[in-house]
């Protein structure tokens, strides 16, 4: 067999939820084993060799300027980098806050803000190339699995362009935002998860980010015709990907 | 003897950021002590002011991804408390079910996957495989239950979706209950196993008498509920915690580090619930405990790997009588929402969790106070360092290193918590 694929596995300004995910693959994470050599991966290894690597799996955005160099670092080490999750994409959940002035939010949690050299939470294609992107907060287990299969058979991976919509009608679901007027972010938000929330009687809220070419402004509007405050739209576009070129005019910017 | 400077860039097994800096004079004293936890804050008490009530459970579950669950139930309960909402039977069980299933994902991580390999002798569970293949096998197998358990009752395992301010949007199935339960049944034999390993393998002898400190309550082991207790005599409600906690800014962490008021540092977490709660565990994992060779209340923090065991067992049982009770019926959640201030304080896997929001009477976050366990313990991480390092100055720097760090994961710090 050829030589396996060195993985390393980074995190940034995130929660480690997306490499919790790849943890979570229990059932194959032996498997796993076998074909790859993981040889970095801080929060598993105590041993770890930062020479090169085949696949780098960054999770987490950039938000001080030890990140940036980090990153850039990272990049020159890597043959393949992708964006792990919603977070190095575009800053996820923690982007919000590059809506609140950066002494304001410091103010807010820090009496000292002297020693803190936080800036705007940004995905990791705003400092260097990326090669892939894993949508999700988290990314869905089976799409990791298709992005790994992928690299073994160095074909492209298959991953959803189409919005959550589509997996709504696979599932039968009556759509949220006609039968019961619930602010359903669905039809502007990438597939991947199985329409989770439509299927559990809650509306989706994008947590898989924009879905290729959304309209997302007729959305915005069909939501303030059932009854959304100009505040309430805001802030379900500034939630998951609120620095997505897509969102940004209904976010705010 | 020779100077002592220990340096550990980036700490390894744990989740986030941290670091540890050590020097040690010449006549054996520790001149300088930092558990530098440098993981870049997100400011969550900043950005969900201006957000809505029924959205905080959502965004700070991304405070987290090892222990969502605790932030999205401590978050709707403080919310709930501010509203003035009384959940359900069900709802406080399935809460519940689905706390316990995180703390067994958690726990059996933090035992397998980051501490065994030093209490063995592996860099890391992927170098245990060769020699241990049933151990990390039994490893994954735990962690998954728990994993499924999450799954099947939040919808999905890491930042679930069904849990929401009033209840639940969905009911389980039974079938999918039962299906479950037969699993936790089986996997009782796992946790048998899981403690005899944590009691038969050599744990540092190091004990440090500090204030342990957890929440608790007369009638069940206290997860979500319960008042704020502690070995030294602490006993608040969840709504008073602001009057004898306190936190200050130290120059080398982005974690705050708190304090009991007039005090000093204390532990939260699996030892200091076991110590406090011991009555309220299940028969059977009482008699694993005592069996286990191992007296509580007990002080040494190596300990916590053991109390996670007893804790894993407990789990389990308590996980099937809520599913043999829980009636699984569609519930109304009916409300209204109003100004209000509302805390609570959880039982996250790595200790207690305190949440507190001031909301408007639109629903719109004024104000947002959130402790994680790492927090709580930061400080208390330190102090036990101080005492723990000098005790091992025989040995070489390597093992000095590994024995702190050792240290340290035994509290299983949530780094990206206690920064948030």
């Amino acid at each position: 067999m050829a030589k396996k694929p060195k993985i390393a596995i980074f995190k940034f300004t995130g929660c480690a939820g997306c490499q919790l995910e790849l943890l979570h693959l229990e059932d194959i994470f032996l498997d796993l084993l076998e074909l790859f050599d993981i040889n970095y991966w801080v929060m598993v290894k105590r041993d770890n060799d930062e020479k090169e690597w085949d696949i780098s799996l960054v999770e987490g955005g950039i938000s001080t300027p030890e990140e940036i160099e980090e990153i850039k670092q990272i990049r020159k080490k890597t043959k393949f980098l992708v964006a792990f999750g919603d977070c190095a994409i575009g800053g996820c959940i923690p982007s919000i806050r590059n809506w609140t002035p950066q002494m304001e939010a410091e103010n807010q949690v820090y009496p000292d803000t002297s020693t803190i050299h936080s800036m705007k939470v940004l995905g990791i294609g705003e400092y260097v190339k990326i090669d892939a992107i894993l949508k999700g907060c988290p990314p869905h287990r089976e799409t990791i699995v298709e992005l790994l299969k992928s690299a073994l058979l160095k074909t492209r991976p298959r991953l959803r362009q189409h919005p959550v919509c589509v997996e709504c009608k696979f599932r039968d679901n009556a759509c949220l935002i006609t039968s019961k007027k619930m602010g359903c972010m669905g039809p502007v938000t990438s597939a991947g998860c199985g329409a989770i929330c439509p299927s559990l009687g809650r509306e989706c809220e994008g947590c898989f980010g924009p879905m290729s070419n959304p309209n997302a402004s007729a959305l915005a509007s069909i939501f303030k015709g059932i009854g959304f405050s100009e505040d309430d739209i805001k802030r379900k576009f500034r939630k998951y990907a609120g620095m997505s070129s897509e969102f940004q005019k209904e976010a705010g910017h | 003897m020779e100077e002592i400077t220990i340096d550990v860039d980036y700490l390894a097994r744990v989740e986030g950021r941290g670091a540890l800096n050590i020097s040690i004079s010449k006549d054996g004293k520790v001149e300088d002590l930092q558990f530098r936890i440098y993981e870049p804050p997100r400011f969550f008490e900043s950005f969900l002011i201006g957000r809505k009530y029924d959205e905080v459970m959502e965004l700070t579950s991304r405070i987290c991804g090892i222990c969502p669950v605790a932030h999205q139930i401590t978050a709707i309960r403080a919310i709930e408390n501010a509203l003035g909402i009384e959940p359900s039977q069900q709802t406080r069980d399935l809460r519940k079910l689905m706390a316990i299933s995180a703390h067994i994902q958690s726990n059996v991580l933090s035992m397998y996957f980051l501490s065994l390999p030093d209490l063995m002798g592996y860099e890391s569970i992927i170098a245990m495989t060769k020699d241990n293949l049933d151990i990390v096998k039994r490893g994954l197998k735990l962690k998954k239950l728990g994993n499924d358990i999450t799954d099947l009752v939040g919808g999905r395992a890491v930042h679930p979706v069904t849990a929401v301010v009033g209840g639940f949007t969905v009911v389980p199935s039974r079938n999918k209950m039962k299906a479950i339960r037969k699993r936790l049944v089986e996997a009782k034999q796992d946790a048998y196993a899981t403690v005899d390993l944590f009691s038969e393998i050599e744990l540092p002898d190091f004990e440090r008498k500090c204030e342990h400190m957890a929440i608790s309550d007369s009638k069940e082991y206290a997860i979500n509920h319960g008042r704020f207790i502690s070995t030294e005599g602490l006993d608040c409600d969840e709504m008073e915690y602001r009057d004898y906690i306190h936190e200050e800014q130290v120059p080398y962490s982005t974690a705050l580090h708190s304090h009991v008021k007039n005090r000093g540092s204390f532990m939260v977490g699996p030892l200091p619930r076991v110590n406090l709660n011991f009555d309220q565990l299940s028969s059977d994992s009482k008699d694993a405990a005592k069996r286990s060779g191992v007296k509580f209340p007990n002080f040494n923090p190596f300990v916590s790997h053991l109390a996670r065991a007893i804790e894993l067992i407990h789990d389990i049982d308590e996980s099937i009588e809520i599913i043999d009770r829980v009636p699984l019926k569609e519930e109304r959640r009916d409300f209204r929402c109003k100004a209000g201030f509302g805390a609570a304080i959880t039982e996250a896997p790595r200790g207690s969790l305190y949440h507190s929001y001031e909301i408007d009477n639109n629903g719109i976050v004024k104000k947002a106070d959130l402790v994680p366990p790492t927090a709580h313990n930061a400080n208390n991480i330190e102090k036990d360092l101080q005492e723990f390092v000098l005790t091992l100055l025989d040995l070489s720097m390597d093992e000095i290193t590994l024995k702190c760090e050792m240290l340290i994961r035994a509290y299983d710090p949530c780094i990206s918590c206690s920064t948030h």
